[in-house]
């Protein structure tokens, strides 16, 4: 290696050490390189080699410890991370995001225009809200395709997917007022999102890998469209208390125009600001998993107890039922979100005997519920609603006692955390197999009621 | 910078680090590294800093608004930051130079009434 590459070798190392510290940002390091090259220059024309050059340039410069507690002093914001959209900096590929940001607002427009234009031409609510997620979806899934350059197979796949989902919605004579209508109109939104997932992971929905990273996505997009919504209210709340106050009713344009632009916009907002974050802030939803898997093990506890004093299952109306489901619903992200924060290498702790806990209290309360349902339907026979929730307990409860078993091998070391991994991710069809199940055969062996 | 003979105080570098940068960049525009040699020229090389330390100075004085940056080229072609004093910048410098002047008049005065080598142990 010749003295000069050596040096850059030397340089660089350097570089990559600095820039670890989150004090220091990147302009501050091309500053202090400068810096370094000068003091290096001078040395080496007073005789020195470039080695010995470059250690005394590096003594001079300081303890980077104490060098960096300066710049922290000096630069406190800095240890918040920042999300920074668009980049200051003109030359660092800010036209690419400004480019990305007009793509995400176009879509926002777009979903929202399509959700004003369903709102209008679609005749009745049942029917509208049977469509709406379908108006919204593919937007959301429009802006992966183009962020990950998606293959046209796959984008005709989506396409395939999209418009069978829309034709069975609105072909099916369902009856108004009937179940299996509503019934379709909640299970929709689950294949709608998965076929989401497949444009996010770019048509590569076998590996598991992807879809730990689409579970995670559908998690932090949660989490970041609740706090749009909530921002909007605020805004929302002020504008019309305002305009109130000097006379004007803006409830039917709030109505009318505002909300149906701002909810679908806030969804393709909210996923462009998930895909940006990404790897800049941390992932919030793992930390409220933290926080609400001991607490929901009291809930699900205190929930077990009140069931048993309750008295005869049978007394257990269909709405505690209904509110069960998505106690058991939000276990399972609970659960999802904790193993897709894991680091798979670190070792067994109380956290992973802690959800162990809970994945039994939430198999308890799942089999309470299974034999008030069968009791239900042996007693009054069964209708479509009572059919999908059987199915969605069953299938809850398979997931249940298949991370229970892939917990506990975990807990005493005999398998890798990777295969509770794999459980998780190899499961989630299911529920949308389940959902397309209830959408597609549901109808036709109800007779539509 | 260069270890000289007299090791100056760390908390005497704080004090006079500001005025000795402002001093240096109102002769003209420069950067980093082109600061610390010209305190190194001034002091003969007695002056140790720490040269890390020059930038969040600088970037301090930046904030305050008593310097301004703009990033250049170096004859290498390489990214070099050159900074410039301000009006706030000519004005604090000017009042620290009234106060570091009251400072050494008075000390210059102590030496002399006090009779320079005051060794009580007798190492002379």
């Amino acid at each position: 290696m010749s003295p000069q590459a050596e040096l850059e070798d030397q340089i660089d190392t350097w570089r990559g050490y600095v820039q670890r510290r989150q004090a220091i940002s990147l302009a501050d390091v091309d500053e202090l390189e400068d810096h370094l090259r000068g003091q290096v220059a001078d040395l080496a024309a007073t005789g020195l080699d470039d080695g010995e050059a470059f250690l005394i340039a590096i003594t001079r410069l300081g303890n980077l410890d104490a060098v960096s507690r300066e710049f922290a002093r000096e630069h406190s914001e800095r240890l918040w991370k920042q999300l920074a959209l668009v980049p200051a900096d003109p030359d660092s590929g800010a036209g690419h995001a400004w480019h990305e940001l007009a793509v995400v607002l176009a879509l926002a427009v777009g979903a929202g225009a399509a959700l004003k234009a369903g709102g209008t031409w679609i005749h009745g609510s049942a029917a509208f809200a049977r469509n709406a997620g379908l108006l919204v979806m593919p937007f959301v899934a429009a802006y992966f395709v183009w962020r990950r350059r998606v293959s046209t197979r796959v984008i005709v796949a989506l396409l395939i997917a999209f418009a069978a989902l829309a034709t069975v919605l609105n072909v099916y004579p369902y009856a108004s007022g009937g179940s299996t209508g509503t019934l379709a109109a909640l299970h929709a939104p689950v294949i709608g999102w998965l076929v989401v997932g497949v444009a996010y992971v770019a048509g590569r929905w076998r590996s598991d890998a992807r879809r730990m990273d689409f579970a995670r996505f559908t998690g932090e997009l949660a989490i970041y469209f609740a706090l749009l919504a909530m921002g909007g209210g605020v805004l929302v709340g002020l504008t019309s208390g305002v305009l109130s106050m000097i006379g004007t009713d803006v409830q039917p344009v709030m109505q009318d125009w505002v909300l149906p632009f701002a909810v679908p916009g806030a969804l393709v907002v909210a996923a462009w600001l998930v895909e940006a974050k990404k790897n800049v802030v941390e992932n919030i939803a793992p930390v409220l998993t933290k926080i609400f898997t001991p607490l929901t093990i009291v809930m699900l506890l205190t929930v077990l107890a009140a069931l048993a004093t309750a008295g005869g299952l049978s007394n257990v109306n269909r709405d505690l039922l209904i509110v069960m489901d998505a106690v058991l619903i939000l276990v399972e992200c609970l659960l999802l979100y904790a193993i897709s924060a894991r680091d798979p290498l670190t070792r067994v702790g109380l956290f992973d005997a802690l959800q162990l806990v809970l994945v039994v209290a939430a198999l308890a309360v799942d089999a309470v519920m299974l034999t008030a349902m069968v009791t239900r339907i042996a007693e009054f026979g069964t209708s479509p609603n009572k059919l999908a929730a059987l199915g969605l307990n069953l299938l809850l409860l398979v997931h249940l006692v298949g991370t229970a078993w892939a917990t506990i091998w975990f807990l005493r070391g005999k398998r890798p955390f990777a295969s509770l991994e794999h459980w998780q991710t190899r499961y989630l069809p299911a529920y949308g197999a389940w959902a397309a199940i209830v959408v597609v055969a549901f109808g036709p062996i109800f007779g539509f009621a | 910078m260069y270890g000289g003979h007299v090791r100056i105080d760390k908390d005497l570098v704080a004090a006079s680090a500001t005025p000795l940068v402002l001093g240096i960049l109102s002769e003209g525009d420069l950067y980093g590294y082109a600061i610390l040699k010209r305190v190194a020229e001034l002091s003969g090389g007695r002056m140790e800093w720490t040269d890390g330390m020059l930038y969040p100075l600088l970037h301090r004085l930046e904030r305050l608004g008593y310097v301004s940056s703009s990033w250049g080229t170096s004859d290498a072609g390489r990214r070099r930051k050159h900074y410039c004093l301000t009006a706030a910048g000519r004005e604090l410098l000017s009042e620290r130079q009234e106060q570091w002047t009251v400072v050494a008049d008075a000390l210059r005065q102590v030496w002399q009434t006090a009779q320079r080598p005051i060794l009580a142990d007798g190492m002379a």
